[in-house]
């Protein structure tokens, strides 16, 4: 055989190869996996992961769940239209959306806070704030921090963009009538916001329990005006002390079945809830 | 035989696939109008264009505060990059010896292959807050996306115009050195004249790169909807207004953001056919010697 001969012959059996390959990475070891695909609010998706990933390991392993971001309306949207098995909202379903999809149903999985944050670098001075200041300070009304009590340096707002859950959440349970100013620099999930919070000095921004870590610090919310200074913690929050707490919620497009029902199920119960009990407020039991 | 039709396979096969590109973009232009339109003709074409508050939650949808924010860090990418690229541009065509151009004609090239969303994350954590320290404001600034726009712009404008330079026929060169002229003279009453056709085209393609950046401008202009009064105030473009809302839009949201994308495909074509018309030009101009 001479070296053309050659090369075209390795050629052809690589290529044999490779398409083989290729076509046996559609077969599984047992016979097929159901994939359950999840999307929604960036405020639910940790513990989604979470659940869905002990759900794999030590559940069900013929079961592949993929979890997407996106935020609340998303979830909504592609829970309703039926683009994915699962959706994640991180509060209450408005009236427009259940008559747009009106065989949206529910599941309540865990209840998150709302911590109001602020860079954990620099000290403002200020650790506790009324609702009523929160919302003056996100309307833009109140624009220094002198004017609750703290250094005199301009407050750097930070919010979410329209469609998060945790906006509307927030905007529902603290702005009230009023609006969120137009000079917040808007970002687009909860990551992002944190991220842009602990970068910048004497900022403020409203961000999931789930995603406080070391670089932001949370004020304690006093929500009666000279009552008591109620820190952000989960434990506040499950006793209902702390003010700003939402339902984490999972929709399907009607009754969950097969796989689905299954894993709602199993996030309802003992050990699913064990795990939301990590980071967020359960609503079962946990042991 | 068998050669005569490879010949009529190979044009139907060539003139095919010119078909489907054209198939593909006149798509995308009906689709981009046809779920924009209804938005003018809900909201009115000089609300929805002219209007300056962007509030879809109170039914509000004008675009004016994003019309003008593409408009301005593009207008500050091109004042930052014009200079620099037709600067470096003439080094590479004329004064840089070949190790040098061998050198740094694959770094420009280089720029040209990061993606934005490695431009946007360096801006983010070193440019926003070394100007936040250096200048004042937030840091998250049109100053900001200005900059990174640059740094994307600079290798269109500069491997565009150097091609354009040394495309100037020799004999123009030759005759004003034999005239006396010194070489900065001849480069810049000669040779960046004669070149003037194929700097603007790189000028203008530049321009269009600039308008439609989409992910850095998310990251470090702040994606605030009011006007940016400084160069150190947040806004936001039209890019970043589609990409940050359109996952969850509906209805006469999701048809405004659409709207601004018939916005944006205007601005494109308008850049786009000023660019073929100076490139014609510049073509036309050196074929009689």
């Amino acid at each position: 055989m001479n070296r053309k001969q050659l090369s075209k012959g390795l050629t052809l059996v690589t290529a044999a190869v490779l398409a083989v390959a290729v076509a046996l990475t559609g077969c599984t070891g047992n016979g097929g996996t159901t994939t359950i695909s999840m999307a929604g609010s960036t405020t639910v998706q940790p513990v989604a992961e979470a659940l869905s990933d002990e759900y794999m390991t030590n559940v069900d392993t013929t079961v592949t769940i993929t979890v997407a971001g996106g935020g609340s309306s998303v979830g909504v949207e592609s829970a309703g239209e039926g683009t994915v098995d699962i959706g994640m909202a991180s509060r209450a379903i408005k009236q427009e959306e259940f008559d747009e999809y009106p065989d949206l149903v529910v599941h309540h999985i865990a209840s998150d806070g709302i911590a109001i944050v602020t860079d954990s670098d620099t000290s403002v001075d200020v650790t506790c704030l009324t609702i009523l200041e929160t919302r003056a300070i996100f309307s833009g009304n109140i624009t220094n921090w002198a004017d609750v009590g703290g250094a005199n340096q301009t407050i750097n707002v930070h919010a979410r963009e329209e469609g998060s859950g945790t906006r509307a959440a927030f905007e529902d349970m603290v702005m009230g009538d009023e609006v969120i100013t137009g000079e917040a620099a808007l970002w687009p999930s909860n990551g992002a916001l944190r991220t842009a919070v602990a970068g910048e000095p004497y900022s403020i921004g409203f961000l999931s329990f789930g995603y406080l870590d070391e670089t932001v610090d949370a004020f304690a919310l006093d929500a009666e005006e000279g009552g008591e200074c109620v820190e952000a913690t989960v434990e506040n929050a499950l006793s209902g002390d702390y003010p700003v707490v939402r339902p984490l919620n999972m929709l399907t497009d009607g009754e969950p079945t097969g796989k689905v029902d299954e894993f709602i199920t199993w996030i309802l119960g003992v050990d699913g809830q064990a795990i939301v009990a990590q980071d967020y407020i359960p609503v079962g039991p946990t042991s | 035989m068998a050669r005569y039709f490879t010949n009529r396979l190979a044009k139907y096969a060539v003139f095919i696939s010119a078909t489907v590109s054209f198939i593909v973009l006149l798509a995308i232009v009906v689709f981009v109008f046809r779920d924009g339109l209804p938005a003018f003709q809900e909201v009115g074409f000089f609300d929805l264009l002219f209007g300056s508050t962007w509030r879809p939650q109170q039914d509000e949808y004008g675009i004016l505060v994003m019309v003008v924010g593409s408009l301005q860090v593009t207008a500050g990418a091109l004042l930052l990059a014009v200079p620099l690229g037709i600067a470096c541009a003439i080094l590479l065509a004329e004064v840089a010896p070949p190790r040098v151009r061998q050198l740094l004609r694959p770094a420009v090239e280089l720029l040209v292959g990061i993606p934005s969303v490695v431009y946007g994350l360096v801006g983010m954590v070193l440019l926003v807050p070394a100007i936040r320290e250096y200048f004042g404001g937030r840091g998250f600034s049109v100053l900001a996306a200005s900059i990174v726009l640059t740094a994307m712009v600079l290798p269109t404008i500069i491997s565009i115009s150097e091609d354009s330079i040394r495309a100037v026929p020799a004999s123009y060169k030759e005759g004003s050195l034999a005239l006396g002229a010194t070489r900065w003279q001849t480069i810049r009453q000669v040779l960046l004249p004669a070149a003037r056709s194929g700097i603007g085209a790189s000028i203008v393609l530049g321009m269009g790169r600039a308008i439609g950046e989409t992910m850095a401008m998310i990251m470090v202009l702040g994606n605030s909807i009011q006007f940016a009064i400084t160069p150190l105030d947040m806004t936001r473009t039209l890019t970043g207004n589609i990409a940050v809302e359109i996952n969850y839009a509906s209805g006469i949201h999701e048809n405004a953001l659409f709207a601004t994308g018939i916005v944006l495909l205007i601005f494109i074509l308008i850049i786009n056919s000023i660019a073929v018309v100076a490139l014609k030009r510049g073509v036309r101009a050196h074929t009689f010697t």
